[in-house]
């Protein structure tokens, strides 16, 4: 067989010589990145089936579809920019620690979490507005069921954004060690990028088909 | 400098399993002797076993209820199960096999064997792999908690509304099934990312994709599947639950809802598991039916690539299930193709181990003729799989003893057969000790003639149009003979089941001492004692062919660049693997393992506790548990200086160095 011989010269010579290797979490040589990766799979997956619910029951649905007209931007349309402000300040805080400085990274670490806390706030708002509940029909099953995943999904990552600043500032974390924080800002990103989603097909759907 | 060691150049030694390094490995990797082992081990073998006796009770359980159903319908009109009972019978029937035992008991075999297979000295994350099994043992427990209130799920397993909506099926059967689901996809979704992480970064040196044991890529392919389907069930069940306790109406017609809409979700999960408890198994006879024969595994790359084939099309094949819906005729069309295309890469794995068997000396042991036997079980389960892609058959048998053979084929014919051969393969590398081969041969027939009579005359009646689900049947409609003999047929296969149980408890205390490598097989997991140490390996073997260990003989590889067994990385200052890679394999990093941990238990604890609130609705309870839960998880993920996963130095200091 023809790969025995490819790689064999490699074997002795590249990889069972002495080199200097990373030790433990350097960097994202964490298992744990990986691991993420995995997790933000099975939960676009997640996503996916959930959108693909609430299109199959609209493509269904014999009563308009959502029943008083597309959905107000009034609050969602600033709310989705808020999110979008959260990452941005996650992603600097990563980055400055990277760079060496844990105070970013405390402070972008503290400013997503509560950018993320005014979304969840704005949300509610939005929720208590909606003339139809969880259970007095179905697009209200639909719509809530969809919007209350996101909002958990969004409550656990400010938690994990919390617990991230707290160990950013006991000293855990600095330009070598950083993959916690790395492994949690792109859950955050996937937590905002799924919003979008979630936006287009919940609220920008409805007002693309009235045009 | 001293102080701060974020990079390291380990030690290079030869060093076999009597150094003084394997006495020191030993002490490093030793989990705590008693119940503090018991409740904290993270083990990949300890949990591989684990996984495999839970599932077997589960198989057992299963089976005890299947022998009842087949009291009950020895005979025409026959009135030992009531109808309700019946009903719940055949639903834990299928949810104890399919769910419970068919894949964890792969997961058994595969936490056991990775990481011995790959040249590591665990898998990549032992504590979520300690997790997973707790989940699992969890869940299983909460779904059989159901019979002590005399409320089992009862709606079959695919669990169709509306006769699993509360208004036909108010009692908590359903709901002890649809949150137990939930609480098992959590068990095998950490279980699957475990497997991927695993497979992309623990390889020895040298392992590339194309020198992986099939079985790895079987469950690696399984693991894939399950990360993009598990949510998919998990939802449908959320979603019924929702139905039936907080009042929405996803899948009641009369507010809007979609019946069918359970049937897609439930289904493209389902199908895609049906490959995920195959393709592992499989796996396990594509490595293990070479070594009786003497030779490689005829198409090595093909049956890799079928393996992965086979489940890309079994994304698309989920409205197969679903052909007597009504559904337009164009998408019963393309589901029909695509699901006899399906034939495609399963006869080149079939040909493949035919042509393995032809052009090898074969070697007729127990194991052998578990491995042989299946192809024959999987050609028969798979021509009548192949028939009922067909949409006119499917609408002429669909709901009919015959589907009920076909998927008794496709489970036991593709499951048990090769985990029953895999235990006579791998016992003696898990206990030191041979299975019993004269009581093995009788294991082997005894379970092979009594499951082609129990299942095979299922075949014909279904074509004589005997519905599946019944709890009897009337005695002038013909199919009093053909349930008879099925009847003693699974009797005959429980006997022979037993034997096996039989043959393990006996070898267990007096089976011959196996040594290594018992049977002269080619792959990495027989280099180590029988049993593995708890550090598998002394040092990292580097690897340069398929078969570490037939270099010399197959001469495939010059002797001055064969494997290396007894020659690598040493990582012995604390519990250590080596990273690599993920495509060349080649060293990335060291891997600080974690020690052994209540923590997964506690979480798991934690789960059963917010699944129980849900169950009583108790939200107390259910909060409880979820606080629980976060503690658990933070105090898991708690960055810790052992693991080398915070700063060691405050920053400014660091950065002069």
């Amino acid at each position: 067989m023809s790969d025995a011989a490819l790689a064999v010269g490699e074997a002795d010579e590249l990889m069972n010589v002495p080199r200097e290797l990373p030790l433990g979490t350097i960097g994202v040589h964490a298992s744990g990145w990986w691991g993420m990766w995995c997790v933000i799979a099975t939960e676009a997956a997640l996503f996916a089936y959930l959108l693909m619910t609430y299109l199959y029951l609209d493509l269904q649905a014999r009563s308009p579809w959502p029943p008083g007209g597309p959905p107000s931007l009034m609050l969602a349309l600033p709310n989705t920019f808020i999110l979008l402000a959260s990452s941005l300040a996650v992603w600097l805080g990563e980055s400055g620690l990277r760079a060496g400085s844990r105070m970013r990274a405390l402070i972008g670490l503290l400013c997503g979490a509560g950018l993320g806390m005014a979304f969840v706030g704005i949300q509610l708002l939005e929720w208590k507005r909606k003339t139809f509940s969880f259970e007095s029909e179905l697009y209200g099953s639909a719509y809530f069921t969809v919007t209350g995943f996101h909002m958990a999904h969004v409550v656990v990552g400010i938690l994990v954004l919390l617990v991230l600043a707290l160990w950013s500032g006991l000293g855990y974390f600095d330009q070598v060690r950083h993959g916690p924080v790395s492994i949690g800002s792109v859950y955050w990103h996937f937590v905002d990028v799924v919003w979008l989603f979630v936006f287009a097909t919940l609220y920008l759907a409805p007002h693309a088909r009235s045009l | 400098m001293a102080l701060r060691q974020d990079y390291r150049v380990p030690a290079i030694a030869v060093a076999g399993y009597d150094s003084p390094l394997a006495t020191r490995l030993e002490a490093i990797w030793r989990t705590p002797p008693g119940w503090r082992g018991v409740l904290s081990s993270v083990d990949h073998k300890t949990i591989g076993i684990r996984y495999f006796v839970t599932a077997f009770a589960f198989l057992i359980l299963g089976g005890l209820e299947a022998l009842a159903m087949r009291l009950q319908l020895a005979g025409p009109q026959l009135r030992l199960l009531t109808p309700e009972q019946y009903d719940q019978l055949f639903t834990m029937h299928g949810i104890s096999m399919i769910f419970l035992y068919a894949g964890p008991v792969l997961s058994g075999f595969s936490n056991y064997l990775w990481p011995l297979l790959l040249g590591s000295r665990d898998m990549a994350f032992p504590r979520v792999n300690a997790l997973s099994y707790w989940t699992y043992l969890f869940a299983g427990l909460f779904i059989y908690a159901s019979f002590l209130v005399g409320a089992a799920p009862n709606a079959g397993w695919f669990n169709y509304v509306p006769i699993a909506s509360r208004e036909f099926n108010p009692g908590p059967n359903i709901d002890f099934y649809a949150l137990g689901m939930i609480f098992l996809g959590f068990s095998t979704t950490v279980g699957s990312v475990n497997f991927i992480v695993t497979l992309l970064r623990t390889r020895a040196p040298g392992m590339s994709l194309n020198r992986l044991p099939i079985l790895v890529w079987g469950t690696m392919t399984a693991s894939i599947a399950n990360v993009l389907v598990v949510p998919c069930v998990s939802l449908a069940f959320l979603l019924l639950w929702f139905d039936r306790q907080l009042g929405t109406q996803f899948f009641d017609p009369r507010g809007g809802g979609q019946p069918l809409l359970w049937q897609h979700l439930f289904w493209m999960f389902g199908h895609p598991w049906v490959y995920a408890v195959v393709l592992p198994a499989m796996g396990i006879v594509s490595d293990g039916l070479p070594t009786f024969c003497r030779r490689p595994l005829v198409g090595y790359t093909l049956v890799a690539l079928s393996t992965v084939g086979t489940m890309a099309l079994g994304f698309g094949v989920w409205l197969h299930h679903m052909f007597a819906t009504g559904l337009p005729a164009m998408a019963l069309s393309f589901f029909s193709g695509a699901s006899i295309i399906i034939a495609l890469p399963s006869a080149v794995a079939v040909f493949a181990w035919l042509a393995t068997i032809a052009s090898g000396r074969p070697v007729f042991t127990t194991a052998f003729l578990f491995f042989s036997s299946f192809i024959v079980l999987f050609v028969i389960g798979g021509v009548s799989g192949f028939m009922t892609a067909s949409v006119p058959v499917d609408w002429q048998l669909t709901q009919t003893y015959f589907v009920v053979a076909h998927l008794h084929y496709v489970l036991i014919g593709i499951n048990v057969f090769p985990v029953a051969g895999g235990i006579y393969y791998w016992f003696p590398k898990v206990t030191g000790r041979l299975l019993d081969e004269r009581l093995g041969r009788w294991n082997f027939w005894t379970m092979f003639v009594g499951f082609n009579a129990a299942f095979f005359p299922m075949h014909i009646a279904g074509l004589m149009g005997m519905p599946r689900r019944i709890y009897t049947y009337p005695a002038n409609v013909g199919w009093s003979a053909v349930n008879l003999i099925t009847s003693i047929g699974s009797l005959a296969f429980a006997v022979g089941i037993l034997l096996l149980l039989l043959n393990i408890a006996v070898s267990l205390r007096r089976g011959a001492r196996a040594g290594a490598n018992p049977w002269h097989a080619p792959t990495l997991e027989w280099s180590t004692p029988s049993p593995p140490p708890q550090y598998n390996f002394v040092v990292i073997p580097t690897i340069a062919s398929r078969h570490p260990l037939w270099e010399e003989q197959l001469g495939e590889v010059e002797p001055q660049r064969r494997s290396r067994l007894d020659q690598g990385y040493v990582l012995d200052q604390g519990r250590e693997t080596l990273g690599t890679t993920a495509l060349d394999a080649e060293p990335d990093v060291i891997l600080k393992m974690p020690s052994d941990s209540y923590v997964p238990l506690a979480f798991a604890l934690a789960m059963t506790v917010s699944f129980v609130g849900l169950l009583i609705q108790h939200p107390v309870v259910a909060c409880v548990g979820v606080f629980l839960l976060a503690a658990a998880l933070v105090a898991w993920l708690w960055p810790e200086r052992q693991l080398a996963q915070t700063a060691a130095e405050p920053i400014e200091e660091a950065q002069h160095v």
